[in-house]
């Protein structure tokens, strides 16, 4: 386990610098501006990943966190102008609230309602967010993003910096969750809650916990949006391909590890974003939707799973 | 001064509109309620349903008439269903629910997309002879619009709920869920009578298609905002109660009518979620279920 940690922490130093030093060698700001979307689908796979794959409670409105990131962030920046930094710490934590509150209402009775409830999630805050004026309403506001500092060299550049440094950050997280104490209570609660429970693992304790880390990750996501777009408006803060892909990414890629949804957004984000550019993006969604079928019909394990069966298989 | 016009106008749309929505979650009431598999692509087969009927519409029929002959191809459509869905899972011995509810999600965004794709993504609508105008009551003003429709929903849930209770097949399905294997020492095979319920399940989102589209036009995506009402229907309903559900239809309909009258009718659409989460929250067993 110590040896894997200094490998990570090396690996995240390189993809910082990288991300430092990138922008100045590469002069096309459109690789940035699509960069950004993959990863920003990392960290939302990521996100999801906490709650759903290590204890096993699908989400189906990771919209509704995004989005919430999305507005809190933009009205904080745009009213009161906070800099940029604590516009994303305070998205993460109203994403906290928000994943400790849905979580609280409907975790103590069983995993389907709390599926439902995250669908309704969605709608509320749609809602909520159409009836404030000062969002907005339906129709949006424009927000006009920070002037990138002297170390990048464009907003593009200085957008896709920002969000590698959440996304580093959530997949740090993901990756310390996994093999703390709480990882090991969240897969214990996943084989069996009940036998979790009886055995005196703090079951539902550890599911707030694991909501509230989950959601802080999801509106941290959405936070960097509004200066990404520089406009900001209900239907594509709360979009439902956000949803889908917070699912599609992690059990494509494996929900088991943090590498699963890291691996399965960057294939299935780097696709849509090819996609999206050559096909319409309704045929894009229709082609994640049926490799989601797929990979939950035939592949449960996702690419993770099945890569290690075939090492399995080769190694005796 | 609430004029008393108003207030009464409104809760009659609300048990019109509550009316409907029971007929909504009729098919989700047996597949989650009675069968405990989570159909989230319910409400849009609902809206595939709409789509059947605006297709037949188009050729001259009587919504009613098409929803009729809906009944059987899409009680074929519901037996396909389930039997994709328990291959799928009976290879793992067990449906875990979550992975259930996932491949439902998949699901209904494929039949969006493909109704999308097909018919476009603009909003369709029948039209029909007694359509359009009102009936009067003193203060009240009906639209036939909403009440035929309204009326269509207790007859179809009388109807299915006479059959669960009072024939043999009925009642082997609401045992399926119950006791399988006593089922099957019982001498009949759990899986077909699962494929049967799905099947008239699903027959019953056609009838509630042609309802839905009878009162406003509907596009492929307007499932979605039927999720939280016919979840919140059946779960508050206290899982497979079908009158309970019709029941807690209509205080869903006359709350978000009254939302909609005297707030915002922007609001309505959060009321059923608003309403499902309270539930949950203080009575998980259902208003009218046996604590489970």
């Amino acid at each position: 386990m110590r040896k894997n940690s200094i490998l990570f922490l090396a690996g995240i130093v390189i993809i910082l610098a990288l991300g430092f030093l990138l922008p100045w060698t590469i002069r096309n700001p459109f690789y940035f501006f699509v960069g950004y979307v993959v990863l920003q689908y990392v960290t939302i796979a990521t996100g999801w990943n906490i709650l759903g794959g290590y204890a096993g409670y699908i989400n189906f409105g990771a919209a509704g966190f995004f989005g919430a990131g999305v507005y809190l962030a933009a009205f904080l920046y745009t009213t009161l102008g906070l800099p940029l930094p604590l516009c994303i710490l305070s998205a993460a934590v109203l994403g906290a609230i928000l994943g400790v509150l849905m979580g609280y209402l409907t975790l103590r009775i069983q995993g389907v309602y709390f599926a439902i409830a995250t669908l309704g999630l969605v709608i509320v805050l749609e809602t909520i967010v159409h009836n404030i004026s000062a969002l907005g309403g339906a129709s949006g506001m424009a927000v006009y993003g920070p002037r990138p500092p002297g170390w990048s060299p464009g907003p593009s550049q200085y957008n896709f910096t920002v969000m590698l440094m959440i996304a580093v950050a959530s997949v740090a997280l993901a990756r310390f969750v996994e093999i703390s104490w709480i990882g090991r209570g969240l897969r214990a609660v996943r084989a069996s809650e009940d036998a979790a429970e009886c055995s005196g693992v703090p079951t539902l304790r550890l599911k707030l916990l694991a909501c509230a880390l989950s959601g802080a990750v999801l509106a941290a996501a959405g936070s960097p949006y509004p200066f990404y777009t520089s406009y900001v408006e209900p239907v594509t803060a709360f979009s439902l391909i956000i949803g889908l892909n917070a699912i599609a990414m992690p059990l494509i890629g494996g929900t088991k590890s943090w590498a699963g949804p890291v691996l399965g957004a960057l294939l299935l984000a780097s696709v849509q974003q090819i996609a999206t550019v050559t096909i319409s993006s309704e045929l894009n969604i229709l082609f994640v939707g049926l490799v989601l079928i797929a990979f939950v019909a035939f592949a449960p394990g996702g690419l993770a799973d099945l890569f290690s069966r075939k090492q399995g298989r080769a190694k005796p | 001064m609430l004029s008393i016009d108003i207030l009464l106008n409104a809760v009659v749309t609300g048990i019109l509109l509550g009316s409907v929505y029971a007929s909504l979650a009729l098919g989700l009431g047996i597949t989650f309620g009675i069968l405990h598999i989570p159909n989230i692509a319910h409400p849009t087969l609902v809206i595939a349903g709409a789509f059947f009927v605006y297709t037949f519409g188009q050729w001259g029929f009587d919504p009613i008439f098409a929803a009729l002959i809906g009944l059987a191809p899409f009680y074929i459509l519901g037996v396909a269903l389930y039997i994709f869905y328990s291959r799928v899972f009976e290879r793992r011995g067990g449906a875990n629910v979550l992975q259930s509810l996932t491949l439902f999600f998949g699901l209904s965004l494929v039949i969006e997309i493909l109704l999308a794709l097909s018919f476009g993504s603009e909003l369709k609508s029948v039209s029909v002879s007694y359509i359009g105008s009102s009936l009067k009551l003193g203060l009240l003003t009906i639209p036939y619009r909403l009440l035929i429709p309204a009326l269509l929903g207790p007859v179809m849930i009388a109807a299915v709920w006479l059959y669960l209770s009072r024939t043999n097949s009925g009642t082997a399905i609401r045992a399926v869920a119950h006791e399988e294997r006593a089922l099957s020492i019982a001498g009949l095979n759990p899986a077909s009578v699962k494929q049967h319920a799905f099947g008239i399940a699903t027959a019953t989102a056609v009838v509630a298609g042609a309802a839905l589209i009878m009162i406003g036009p509907v596009e492929p995506f307007a499932g979605r905002f039927q999720i939280g009402r016919v979840f919140a229907i059946v779960v508050l309903a206290g899982m497979g109660s079908i009158p309970g559900s019709l029941a807690i239809a209509i205080i869903i309909g006359v709350a978000e009518a009254l939302v909609a009258s005297y707030l915002n009718p922007s609001w309505a659409p959060g009321v059923a979620f608003a309403i499902l989460l309270l539930g949950l929250a203080f009575r998980p067993q259902g208003l009218f279920g046996a604590a489970r």
